[in-house]
């Protein structure tokens, strides 16, 4: 699903954030990226949604080639994938209903079916009942439920998460944990940035460890 | 689909209208500033208009004097005006004779008993032409008059709306200048409504960052700024329409009592309905190209981080 080969980052000052990577995540897998701060999980999981491109290798999601894809198709190639923001990225003028309908509306649905598919998301989300509200009055961890429902409404295969848990005490983030596991067994590709060792530690699922860049472990290549 | 696509449309059209209502007092001034913009031209050609309106009434009224030579006799002038009554360009004649013109200029001048000390009658017969009224443009006037000289009979043609034709020129000068004014002026409509939408996208940026993260294309971004030019525009366009009318009120008093003084059946045009139409539609277009020109030089340098 996510297939990394030979992948180099260097920024213009010449720092190389991400070094000969290569690693692969198989559809419907879940995994968690650690490392410590600054050892390029933020610049992988860019490469993956398009914000950034390679320097150098190869990086292949939903078999599509993200070196080769030209810019006008990269809108509808991130429909494809849902991301969570560890600061939520919500718009605070719109209500939770607009917010999750965003993706909805971009993709030009229907008015039906966005109202069904926005709440069908935020029953699986436990907001039920919130949607008229504004951002704003929400808890952080609902915040954060917020913006998953966003990642999701539009079913896409892939799900990343960058540091999902960062701002939330250990009882909300074992709940967004398990947000993220019923997501992944209904067959979403599950991919997850996070620091919280002491969490993911209790998780069956893979570790894929960068250190300066370079894969520590967990690659399977 | 495309129902879905029209219904989207008018979402987004009557959402960039809400956003200018949740801030009514910019709003309102950057229309304000946008109306007095387009008035200006608009009601100095409307004034234009009432000017020319007034002169082509004249048009009527211009007619040459042939004054004939002293040593031609009353038949021989009568022939020449049965042979111009013929001519295509000319509509009417009327001769007038040294005699008949003597009387006249003895009854309003009142120098009667002057006239007759005088040893001969030093008035000249006259024949006054009405040009032919398909001919009255100011060129077909002139060659009449170049024509009508170089009878062998004719001392001197002249036409009497000389006056006229310099006011006409003077028109034309006014109008080029207007057309200026109007272009400087579009330009700065335009200037007006890209740098509002600069700063309505500045203030946006983040919300543009998360539509791009989720998949929205350019064109799903560009749409709200250009209905926000589109209103800003076409309601400027409005605010103009009724600056001009206004303007209009007060100067339909004065030009009234001016028309009635000159015992003239004048009253202004005024337009209303062709600019009603024209200038909200002037407006509109200038907002759109004006939000199009800003949303396409400060859209591509958002992108998520």
């Amino acid at each position: 699903m996510i297939q990394f080969t030979d992948v180099y980052k260097r920024y213009t000052n010449n720092y190389e954030a991400l070094s000969g990577l290569s690693f692969h995540l198989d559809d419907g897998e879940m995994a968690f990226l650690t490392g410590h701060s600054g050892a390029g999980k933020s610049t992988l999981l860019k490469l993956i949604a398009l914000i950034e491109r390679s320097s150098h290798g190869q990086v292949l999601v939903n078999n599509q080639n993200l070196t080769r894809l030209p810019k006008h198709k990269i809108p509808y190639y991130r429909r494809q994938i849902g991301i969570v923001f560890q600061d939520h990225n919500l718009l605070h003028d719109r209500t939770v209903f607009d917010n999750i309908a965003l993706p909805l509306i971009i993709a030009g649905e229907n008015h039906r079916e966005i109202g069904r598919r926005v709440r069908a998301s935020l029953d699986k989300v436990g907001l039920l009942g919130k949607e008229r509200s504004l951002p704003i009055a929400l808890s952080g961890g609902e915040q954060q439920r917020v913006g998953i429902a966003r990642a999701v409404v539009n079913r896409p295969p892939i799900l990343l998460a960058d540091e999902p848990t960062g701002n939330l005490d250990p009882d909300l983030s074992r709940d967004i944990m398990q947000l993220f596991e019923q997501f992944n067994q209904v067959g979403t590709t599950v991919f997850i940035a996070t620091h919280d060792l002491g969490l993911i530690q209790t998780l069956p699922y893979r570790q894929i460890i960068l250190d300066s860049g370079r894969l520590a472990q967990g690659g399977l290549l | 689909m495309i129902k879905n696509y029209a219904l989207r449309h008018i979402q987004v059209m009557l959402f960039s209208l809400g956003q200018l209502w949740r801030q009514p007092i910019s709003s309102l001034m950057t229309m304000v500033v946008i109306g007095i913009a387009i008035s200006l031209p608009s009601g100095l050609y409307v004034l234009l208009h009432n000017v020319e309106n007034v002169t082509e009434q004249w048009d009527d009224a211009s007619q040459i004097s042939l004054f004939l030579q002293q040593d031609i006799s009353p038949e021989q002038a009568e022939s020449l005006n049965e042979t111009l009554k013929k001519w295509p360009n000319i509509s009417e004649t009327h001769y007038q004779s040294s005699a008949q013109s003597l009387d006249e200029f003895r009854q309003l001048s009142g120098l009667g008993d002057l006239l007759d000390s005088l040893p001969s009658n030093p008035i000249p017969a006259v024949i006054i032409i009405k040009p032919n009224e398909e001919n009255l443009n100011e060129n077909a006037i002139t060659r009449l008059v170049t024509q009508l000289n170089e009878l062998a009979e004719v001392e001197l043609a002249q036409l009497d709306m000389e006056w006229l034709q310099r006011l006409r020129s003077l028109n034309r000068t006014a109008q080029r200048g207007i057309s200026i004014l109007a272009i400087l002026l579009s330009l700065s409509v335009l200037l007006i409504i890209g740098n509002t939408i600069r700063l309505a996208i500045l203030s946006r940026q983040s919300e543009i960052r998360v539509i791009k993260l989720v998949g929205g294309t350019n064109r799903f971004i560009r749409r709200p700024f250009l209905y926000t030019g589109f209103w800003y525009g076409l309601l400027g366009g409005l605010v103009a329409w009724i600056i001009v009318l206004i303007s209009l009120t007060l100067l339909n008093g004065p030009v009234n009592e001016l028309s009635q003084l000159y015992g003239s059946q004048f009253t202004l045009h005024w337009l209303a309905g062709t600019l009603f139409l024209a200038l909200p539609f002037t407006g509109l277009i200038l907002g759109v190209f004006g939000a199009w020109l800003a949303v396409g030089r400060h859209l591509s340098a958002i992108e998520p981080e």
